[in-house]
């Protein structure tokens, strides 16, 4: 049986860590990831938890120590945000080149410098090109099904690459809300035992994660990329899975809403989704024609997925809660070269909002789809700071 | 340990390490005491460039490659990793450089010493990067010149003591070797072997290459390096230090300094006080 309870999503994705069955944790403070690492903490010392928590010393050993229990053969699981996922940096892009089905939760934040401890997206996206499947959420609910279903989609032979669920500092990390946490027994039967291809295995002695040259070298990222591609069926299809066992479905790459007949849409990524349904529901109510997606995988992008979402808008609001600086927003532009091939395609209008923990109230959304649905389509594409 | 239970079985052939480097002799030493039973670690430096390139593989055990900053906190991992599986009996052993071992890799060393998972952690001391082509490191000697600190601008600070870094940890145990001392290398080895916890061993390895002798005199610019008094054979066990190797005879370090090039430029005022800093030493571990 689950129960239902009043819980933030930092607390749902630890009872996520704990379902999952993982066996090693390592893990190292930083606001606003702690209070995961503290209620895993709690579980083991409660003992509803079998596993081992590394004390590591930094960020850039959690990731690694997770990759030795890897190596070792068993599940492992680590959460981090801003400054301690950039420390890792290095560690990353050698998870997933080695090929490691890590799973990591970022409790995204701000970069520093300014200092900020609140929250953006800008941590997640600096790790855009590190090579690991990245998927934002919108609830806790939302969070903690996305850590059980990552652990299927890392795992996957087809796969076999780290994952990283991002959840908003604060908005999402420190909000309590209704969580259904599911039974034991019925995430097992979701997500089988660990595993692994190989191991670092006394009595088959292979040279694992070692160097290449040239062509060898290629050839492997070659593969890193392919199994990119085929994870955005394998994403669809733990969801789909996921829906027919605990009965909540969110989309697979993205979630389409109300986006039938659109001439504007809005897309936003992670917890601000939730006041742009709100916006777009209140538009709809006075007759425009405006639509939201949900982006849920950033990578691999939904380039197809979005394509066919948007080719009958006039324009795409896009909200980015991060800037590729003397570029625009990251989105803004992975979206554009997504519908680069569309014969007419719509004007994309990005926004650059929500930094340092700073809100998006609905009436700037509104503004957005405004000018969006203001514009022709072929319009040139433009770039603006919000809420400034 | 005696010579003749040394195993002939060679877990380890076949790499790229220069003519005579004393690094792939301290690991296939290490291989003869740990056996089959054992994986490594090993990060950026000289081994893994010599031994890591696909498809070679010249490691018979399983072994890793990992990043120069992360090779104890991977040791930390796969130990935890051995330890929920009932593996515990598996050696997990890092093999580091100098560099890897006191510069980079020293936060994570002491975060692992810390967590106090079982394993050995075993730094060829070559006292520079020199598979990077010999820059100086923490570990490089008072007055050796290396492409970083070359001429009149030797290294000008003495060599981090990273036996009582460790020993400052509380480490259960922790040793220094040189490679010319293969007996007394592997009896650390063996001891670490059997010790529940985290363990160190800092192995001085000659090298040809980065310190300008010919290739088949490593094993005696060693002993020149314990009989100088440069470098000593020590442990450290139940909060204490002890010496496992005298010199008979001790040896004017200027011979030492001598047999090599990168102490060339030093005069003979300077080589006497490092003579006089030497001779005033107290015993191991003392202040």
């Amino acid at each position: 049986m689950s129960i239902k309870k009043y819980i933030t999503a930092n607390e749902a994705v630890a009872h996520a860590a704990r379902l999952a069955r993982v066996e090693v944790v390592a893990a190292y403070p930083v606001t606003p990831q702690t209070t995961i690492v503290e209620k895993i903490s709690g579980f083991i010392a409660s003992g509803e938890m079998d596993a081992e928590f590394i004390k590591v010393e930094s960020e850039h050993s959690a990731l690694t120590a997770c990759m030795g229990a890897r190596m070792a053969g068993v599940r492992s699981f680590t959460s981090t945000s801003s400054q301690g996922l950039e420390y890792m940096h290095e560690m990353l892009a050698y998870a997933s080149g080695g090929r490691y089905p890590l799973v990591l939760v970022d409790v995204t934040r701000s970069v520093a410098l300014p200092w900020s401890i609140w929250g953006d997206h800008q941590d997640a996206i600096q790790q855009r090109d590190t090579g690991w499947i990245q998927i934002f959420t919108e609830t806790g609910q939302e969070a903690m099904d996305m850590v059980l279903q990552a652990y299927r989609i890392a795992e996957d032979r087809r796969i076999l690459l780290p994952v990283m669920v991002c959840l908003d500092g604060f908005i999402q990390s420190h909000t309590e809300e209704l969580v259904d946490i599911p039974d034991q027994g019925t995430v097992d039967s979701y997500l089988p035992p660990y595993e692994p291809v190989v191991t670092l295995d006394v009595d088959n002695p292979y040279s694992i994660s070692i160097g290449g040259f040239g062509r060898y070298y290629a050839a492997w990222r070659k593969e890193q990329q392919e199994a990119m591609d085929r994870a955005r069926q394998v994403i669809v299809e733990a969801g789909d899975d996921f829906a027919r066992i605990f009965g909540r479905h969110y989309g697979g790459l993205i979630e389409q809403y109300r986006c039938e007949g659109a001439e504007a849409i809005i897309l936003t990524m992670g917890a601000f989704t939730g006041t742009a349904r709100e916006v777009v529901d209140e538009m709809r109510a006075d007759g425009k024609a405006v639509g939201l997606i949900k982006v849920r995988a950033y990578r691999p992008f939904p380039v197809r997925e979005l394509r066919q979402a948007l080719s009958r808008a006039k324009a795409a609001a896009v909200l980015d809660r991060d800037c590729s600086w003397g570029c625009e927003g990251a989105l803004a532009t992975d979206l554009k070269a997504a519908l680069y091939s569309l014969p007419s395609p719509p004007t994309v209008l990005n926004f650059v909002g929500g930094l340092g923990g700073s809100d998006v109230p609905p009436e700037q959304m509104k503004y957005m789809l405004d000018k969006a649905l203001s514009v022709e389509r072929g319009a040139p594409s433009t770039m603006e700071f919000i809420g400034l | 340990m005696k010579l003749k239970e040394v195993s002939k079985e060679e877990l380890y052939r076949c790499s790229y390490g220069c003519a005579g480097c004393a690094s792939v002799l301290a690991l296939r030493l290490t291989l003869k005491v740990l056996g089959e039973n054992s994986v490594f670690v090993v990060p950026a430096g000289c081994i893994s460039t010599v031994s890591a390139y696909y498809p070679q593989a010249p490691f018979f055990v399983p072994m890793t490659v990992m990043a120069f900053a992360a090779t104890a906190a991977a040791l930390s991992g796969i130990s935890a990793g051995f330890k929920r599986r009932g593996r515990e009996d598996i050696h997990v052993v890092g093999f580091a450089g100098d560099g890897g071992t006191a510069d980079i890799g020293i936060q994570a060393l002491s975060g692992a010493i810390d967590c106090g998972y079982k394993f050995i952690y075993i730094c060829y001391d070559n006292e520079a990067y020199m598979n990077t082509g010999i820059q100086r490191s923490g570990l490089t000697p008072y007055g050796a010149t290396t492409t970083t600190t070359p001429g009149r601008c030797f290294e000008n600070r003495p060599k981090k003591d990273m036996l009582r870094i460790v020993a400052d940890h509380g480490i259960p145990y922790a040793a220094t070797a040189c490679i010319s001392y293969p007996l007394d290398f592997m009896r650390k080895v063996e001891k670490a072997s059997k010790i529940n916890g985290p363990t160190y061993i800092q192995v001085l390895v000659p090298c040809p290459t980065g310190w300008g002798f010919a290739p088949d005199r490593a094993i005696e610019l060693g002993r020149m390096a314990v009989e100088s008094g440069m470098w000593n054979l020590l442990e450290f066990e139940n909060g204490e230090f002890h010496t496992t190797y005298t010199p008979r005879h001790k040896r004017p370090v200027a011979e030492y300094f001598e047999a090599q090039t990168r102490f060339r430029q030093l005069s003979p005022e300077q080589v006497e006080a490092i003579q006089r800093e030497i001779d005033s030493r107290g015993a191991p571990g003392s202040s």
